[in-house]
């Protein structure tokens, strides 16, 4: 597959703005949910809903790996960062997550020994150089992330660094995909496939969609015009009244995935019983732990947690935007008592959540006018492909 | 947190263990390249990819490394912060 970059792309935004309106059913609301972070980010950041018709309705959804980690799990790292001996390893992301008492940033200020880190095997390195200490990795993220903890946890074993440990909280976007179906909250007519997770599991995993629920599916890149041409790719099902999965991103997405990152998966983790999302709830069969083989790496095992189900504050309505069902500035204490700067939930937290989104883009966006929007999109264009 | 930004692979630095050394916009750091070692999907020297958290995770071609790229700056401040995580990351 080829593509086209010749075109200026604020023109084939144009173009394909109105191929989508040209498939719009007068009278029918169109919803579709984009399911990953990284897409709601660049939706708000450039506007995307503006080119929209107004008939549809992009509805974010629960691929912010930060935002659907629970209180309770966000309260047991911290108990495990305030051991004495340990150094608890982190991205970024996760240190300004509110928690019960605070957050790793405060328990850090505390005496905690919280070190960010870009990457597992940064966190390896560090238990290397420190033999006499305990070095405990918050592992966190979508499959997209799950090979990079599943390769290091290999590496550690091959070379028996005993000092380190994984606090797993790996979570699959299917079981909440099928949850979000399940929901009756929320109607919804397709999705935007998640791009950089799709890159591990490939296309199959999302066949049920189509095949049990009668929805279209339009696996997509995050650039504005990827979202847009998932958009029409979705809607073009919708016309032609077929449900499948489409790969908008076959430049970057297999059809069968990452088989390697798939077997590192499988070798290192199983599939727990049930795990806890915020917003969305118990979901069985949605998480990631380790395997017993692997008990000596596995820092539930190794630290009593206090395990405890912890619910979100009562204004946060965090869970409402991950399921969908609210808007950001639905949530009464958007912009007021919770942003960025002083976040109560974590959709205000990462800069993949919705609310966070949304106020440092979204309701600009919303000022500026439709041309200017189309004019301010820059990326190269290919022409959309089906799989 | 789930931003894959586009590297190119400048050399193999510790091919047991999968390391290589990548240019990620003028920053070179060491990443794995163990998800990328089979088949169609192996990398070598010249290869651009995709890295997250210090991990290749797939092969893209120039132009599409091009336009992530370009794609990525107008993020501004997110694509900031994952190349000053990546400067600060010491990969072995």
């Amino acid at each position: 597959m080829r593509f086209v970059d010749e075109f200026r792309s604020g023109d084939v935004a144009r173009q394909i703005a109105e191929r989508i309106a040209g498939l719009v059913e007068p009278g029918r609301h169109y919803k579709v949910m984009e399911v990953c972070g990284g897409h709601t980010h660049a939706i708000y950041k450039h506007g995307v809903e503006d080119l929209l018709p107004p008939e549809i309705e992009l509805v974010h959804g629960p691929g912010c790996p930060v935002c659907v980690i629970p209180m309770g799990r966000q309260d047991d790292a911290i108990a495990i960062a305030e051991r004495p001996e340990v150094i608890f390893t982190t991205f970024g992301d996760m240190v300004r997550v509110p928690a019960s008492h605070g957050s790793l940033l405060d328990a850090k200020a505390r005496g905690a020994d919280v070190r960010m880190v870009y990457s597992p095997l940064d966190a390896l390195k560090i238990a290397r150089e420190n033999p006499d200490r305990q070095v405990v990795f918050f592992a966190i993220g979508f499959e997209t992330t799950t090979p990079s903890t599943a390769l290091t946890l290999l590496r550690a074993r091959a070379e028996g660094i005993r000092n380190f440990s994984l606090f797993a909280n790996h979570v699959t976007i299917i079981p909440a995909i099928r949850a979000i179906l399940d929901s009756p909250d929320l109607r919804l007519d397709g999705f935007i496939g998640p791009g950089h997770v799709s890159t591990v599991i490939g296309l199959r995993p999302y066949r049920f969609i189509a095949r049990d629920y009668d929805k279209p599916v339009a696996v997509s890149g995050f650039e504005p015009l990827d979202v847009l041409q998932g958009v029409y790719m979705v809607m073009r099902q919708l016309a032609s009244g077929r449900n499948e999965v489409e790969n908008q991103y076959t430049r970057v997405v297999r059809e069968e995935g990452n088989p390697r990152a798939l077997r590192a998966i499988a070798e290192t983790m199983e599939l727990r019983t049930s795990f806890e999302w915020r917003g969305l709830g118990f979901i069985s069969q949605s998480a990631l732990k380790l395997r017993d083989e692997f008990a000596d790496w596995d820092a539930e095992v190794r630290y009593e947690l206090p395990g405890v189900r912890v619910a979100d504050p009562k204004a946060c309505q965090c869970g409402e935007v991950l399921k969908g069902v609210i808007k950001p500035w639905e949530c009464k204490v958007f912009g007021t008592a919770c942003t960025p700067d002083r976040p109560i939930g974590t959709c205000m937290v990462s800069s993949e959540g919705a609310c966070a989104a949304y106020y440092n883009y979204g309701r600009f966006a919303r000022r500026r006018g439709r041309e200017a929007e189309i004019a301010g999109l820059e990326p190269v264009v290919r022409e959309p492909a089906s799989a | 947190m789930c931003l894959g930004i586009p590297g190119q692979v400048v050399e193999f630095v510790d091919p047991e263990h999968h390391i290589a050394k990548a240019d990620v916009s003028g920053v070179r750091r060491n990443v794995n390249v163990g998800l990328l070692s089979e088949g169609s999907e192996a990398v070598d020297v010249g290869d651009w990819v995709l890295i997250h958290v210090g991990f290749a995770m797939s092969k893209i071609d120039e132009q599409e490394a091009t336009a992530t790229r370009q794609f990525l700056e107008t993020l501004g401040e997110p694509y900031e912060e994952e190349l000053a995580e990546l400067k600060g990351s010491q990969i072995e």
